[in-house]
């Protein structure tokens, strides 16, 4: 066993945890941050992914202990109260979920994608880009559409901030 | 229509728990003192299992039992049930082996449960597993249909000699043949409709609660019909009476069909829970779902179509070879014969057809209906011949359907489906103007002049759907009605609760089924809830598959809501000194036509609880239920084209386009009828390019994760062209087709004869990979 100490949305928490432990684990049965879903175990489906540290990372494919120390934020931790955050907004008004299984993963990293390319998306970019996240009801039709909406909505949120 | 009505692309309203992570699927729940179970699963395909040694595993820390095939038979719970008898030609029933829920003695796949490991954390039930020894004595196995119906091959149970399950037909094969031996051309065609598995992103879950004092269980559970698991574990599985077991679906990540079944784990849970008088977990990773979800498609068939001398088709020969797996799922024997063979007239004018479906055990996972369900099987056949026909007879392939297709409505074919109506031109019409048909040789053309192969795929795809009419598939052998129920309950403060027995599993319900509430009373969505997914909330119900929800589902909501409704202008009659007839709902108002005298829904509410000035013999209340069966099916058709570049090169396919014009009838909400489809082509032509299911010759599975089974991911897709063309069905008030198969029913096809068409070669087998498709540009 061992204890954990890291930050998850905003809250310091110290876990003790058996070694072999996963991130993800840690979140959904030790925090009951149940919004981080497994799809798959094998890093291909990105169902379990959280930011740590400000980047995307699959949660099933890393251990608790790696986290140590780490500022954490789950799909749990992104809207401001009642205000959504821009992707989480633009994935509902877009369609871009049916069964919402692997939709916290797709918002969590659909935001790091838009992070990392700034208002330079296209959709030939986030296909691409959404290579690790696996949805089996939407098509991607909707997700690609709600992730180009984000773009521009995030854009306006920053400029405006 | 309202803002919120019937034809508004209203945002859903289950949005925002599944976009905060609030939703809440099984694996979420936790009980008090619940233990959590890991299957211990054979690893080989075909095996006698001669013991079991799991007193090591006992011994190790969390461990509480170790449970096995032996003592689940030993306790009198039943062997897994097929619910749909179908008839060989020689009159005999269908042929069926046992299916315990873990195996007692023989295990006849890979993955199959011989035991399972209850301790109190799931980690230390996999520890405790891997100490758990099980002797096996492995048998020759047999994967493949051709090996397994080979005199000598091995021979998965006694009941089924040669492997086989059945041997059935319908059409009339004598003017069938008739019409062959006149035939100007005959066209032929051999094609295999690749294995695939399902993988909902969800993997499935129980949680299964034992109340020793009340004898009762709770049954959490991934479900696209939680009444039916009931009803079957109940009456089927000995689990308990239907009153002393509760069966709960919350919130389900996916199903498209792979959830409809009632499955070993389930039943392996409820049991378990009693025996140790505690709630009981499992929750499959994604190899078991692998290796237990049960598997789609899987045909092998040849056929043949004869045209007269115009170009007119006359007749239809097929032979199918259905490989079932090791046993005989839920639903499986309907989905290659009445799910499928009923299906091959397609769009076409076919006199005469004849099909024989041979049902065959193989040493693999169970077969059952996965989205379109026998459907996208015929609709691949028809639509390859065509496009095979089209080619050899060296005319249009658009042309040469139009020329076949079905005009006059409504239309006998000659197996079994009338349809009622459809406009397939107008939808053909349509997709040949979203891609521009006209223009296609000339991007040909010009791709070629720049080295790349270009080719175009029509495919005209038909299916029934809204299923379905209870006499008419009990004739067929269903053991089931396939009805639905509901009930609307107005509170007192005029809140409204519709409760449904179909279950939503990511196809908007919640939303779509309040737009009825709100086109009919003018209410705001936000006034209604939609409760579904609750033995003990819901009467009963027949769940959501084969496109029924709007059909089906929706119908039975409308019957409910015109019996309130009626109650309710009584009331609102009586507290208005009006005469009934006269009463009209507008805006949430029930209005005396012609005056400005109205009374609010809430105030009529209101009065029917308080039940202080009801009209003389009136019950209180305001609640009425229906239950709704359908008359016929109904007919969702459509056209796809696909246009495709090919780089001869490496064979790697790349989509220019891809438009779709369906006629679903009357769409509730056009946006989530798109996302509808937009998923059921991702299905369709993940199935044409990536996805294959595949076992070696022992039976063992080579593609048992997503490193290995190829996914469609977004990067695999583009972006598609939806339209729609409408003509109302007549068989429900609504007008409604259904939209949730036809994507994986009618892509396919398209793809394939798009590629075929790049390459200039007629043969080649999904998925039609670049290796496969290279592999085909250079063949001799």
């Amino acid at each position: 066993m061992s204890t954990v100490k890291l930050t998850v949305n905003g809250k310091a928490v110290a876990v003790d945890v058996e070694d072999r432990t996963l991130l993800v684990q840690l979140l959904r049965d030790h925090l009951n941050l149940t919004g981080t879903h497994v799809g798959c175990d094998t890093s291909q489906c990105g169902a379990c992914v959280v930011h740590m540290d400000g980047k995307a990372v699959k949660s099933c494919t890393m251990l608790a202990g790696q986290a140590d120390g780490a500022n954490v934020t789950t799909i749990e931790g992104i809207a401001r109260g009642d205000e959504l955050h821009p992707m989480q907004a633009a994935f509902r008004d877009n369609h871009g979920l049916q069964c919402g299984y692997c939709t916290p993963g797709m918002i969590m990293s659909a935001i790091d994608i838009v992070h990392r390319h700034g208002g330079e998306l296209d959709e030939a970019t986030v296909r691409h880009e959404l290579e690790g996240n696996i949805c089996r009801c939407t098509g991607y039709h909707n997700i690609v559409k709600a992730v180009l909406d984000a773009a521009g909505r995030m854009k306006v949120s920053q400029a405006a901030e | 229509m309202g803002v919120e009505g019937i034809g508004a692309s209203v945002v859903r309203k289950e949005d925002k728990r599944f976009i905060t992570g609030k939703g809440r699927y099984v694996d979420d729940i936790k009980l008090q003192g619940m233990t959590h179970a890991h299957f211990i699963r054979s690893p080989h395909a075909h095996a006698k299992v001669k013991g079991i040694d799991s007193a090591e595993a006992l011994k190790m820390p969390g461990v509480v039992a170790v449970l096995t095939g032996q003592q689940i038979v030993d306790d009198k719970v039943g062997n897994l049930i097929c619910g749909w008898a179908i008839t060989s030609k020689d009159g005999s029933p269908m042929k069926m082996g046992a299916w315990p829920a873990m195996a007692p003695e023989t295990v006849r796949f890979v993955g199959q449960a011989v035991a399972v490991v209850i301790a109190e954390t799931k980690n230390l039930a996999r520890d405790a597993a891997e100490a758990v020894v099980v002797d096996y004595e492995e048998l020759p196995a047999v994967a493949d249909v051709h090996a397994a119906i080979k005199a000598g091959a091995p021979q998965l149970h006694p009941e089924a000699p040669g492997n086989q399950v059945y041997d059935w037909v319908i059409g009339d094969e004598g003017a069938t043949d008739a019409a062959f031996s006149k035939a100007a051309n005959v066209v032929k065609l051999d094609v295999t409709n690749n294995r695939l598995a399902p993988n909902a992103m969800e993997p499935r879950a129980a949680i299964a609660d034992y109340d020793s004092a009340e004898e009762h269980f709770t049954l959490y559970t991934t479900s696209q019909n939680p009444h039916v698991a009931r009803l079957v574990l109940s009456a089927f599985y000995n689990i308990a009476p239907e009153h002393k077991l509760r069966v709960i679906a919350p919130d389900v990540g996916g199903g498209f069909g792979s959830k409809i079944f009632i499955y070993p784990e389930e039943m392996v849970a409820l049991w378990a829970s009693k025996k140790v008088g505690r709630p009981v977990k499992w929750t499959g990773d994604r190899t078991e779902a692998f290796l237990t979800d049960a598997h789609g498609r899987d045909h092998v068939t040849h056929a043949e179509m004869a045209f007269d001398a115009n170009n007119n088709i006359t007749g239809l020969k097929v032979k199918t070879y259905a490989n079932f797996g090791a046993y005989m799922s839920l639903f499986s024997s309907s989905v290659p014969t009445y799910l499928y063979a009923t299906l091959l007239s397609g769009q076409y004018n076919i006199p005469a057809i004849h099909a024989e479906v041979i049902g065959v055990y193989t040493n693999t996972t169970p077969v059952d209906a996965y989205r379109g369900a026998g459907r996208p099987e015929a609709s691949y056949l028809i639509e390859r011949l065509m496009e095979t026909a089209a080619r050899q007879l060296k005319i249009d392939p658009a042309a040469l359907r139009r020329q076949n297709f079905i005009t006059q409505f409504p239309h006998q074919t000659p197996v079994i489906m009338a349809y009622d109506t459809g406009d397939f031109n107008a939808s053909l019409d349509a997709a040949m103007q979203a891609i521009d048909y006209a223009g296609f040789p000339a991007r040909k053309a010009k791709a070629n002049a720049g080295g790349k192969l270009r080719g175009i795929g029509v495919s005209c795809y038909i299916e029934a759907c809204g299923i379905a009419p209870s006499k008419a598939v009990g004739s067929l052998g269903a053991g089931v009605g396939l009805w639905e129920s509901a009930e609307v309950r107005v509170n007192p403060v005029g809140t409204i609760e519709i409760l449904t027995g179909s279950h939503s599993h990511g196809q908007g319900h919640e939303t779509t089924f309040c737009q009825l509430v709100a086109e009919r009373l003018g209410v705001p969505i936000s006034q209604v809830s939609i409760v579904h997914g609750d033995t003990d909330k819901v009467q009963f119900g027949m769940g959501t598959y084969g496109s029924r929800s709007a059909a089906v589902g929706l119908t039975a909501i409308l019957k409910a809501m015109e019996k309130m409704e009626a109650k309710a202008k009584k009331i609102a009659a009586h507290a208005l000194e009006a005469s009934e007839a006269d009463i009209v709902i507008e805006n949430g108002e029930f209005k005396v036509t012609g005056t400005d005298k109205a009374i609010a829904l809430p105030m009529v509410a209101l009065a029917a609880y308080t039940a202080h000035n009801l009209p003389d013999g009136m019950e209180p209340g305001l609640k009425e239920s229906a239950f709704y069966d359908p008359t016929n099916f109904t007919f969702p058709a459509g056209a796809y084209i696909c246009e495709v570049e090919v780089d001869p090169g490496t064979g790697k396919t790349s989509f220019v386009n891809f438009v779709a014009a369906d006629d679903f009838g009357r769409l509730i909400n056009p946006m989530i009828v798109e996302g509808q489809v937009h998923g059921g082509l991702a299905q369709g032509i993940g199935q044409a390019l990536l996805e294959h299911a595949i076992y070696d010759a022992n039976g063992q599975p080579v593609t048992a994760s997503f490193m290995d089974y190829s996914m469609p991911r977004a990067d695999d897709l583009p972006s598609f062209k939806l339209s729609h063309t409408t003509t109302l069905c007549p068989g429900n008030p609504l007008g409604i087709k259904g939209c949730g198969e036809a994507g994986a029913i009618g892509a396919s096809a398209a793809v394939i004869n798009a590629i075929t068409d790049a390459i200039g070669k007629n043969n080649l087998e999904m998925p039609a990979t670049p290796d496969r498709v290279w592999r085909t540009i250079h063949a001799a």
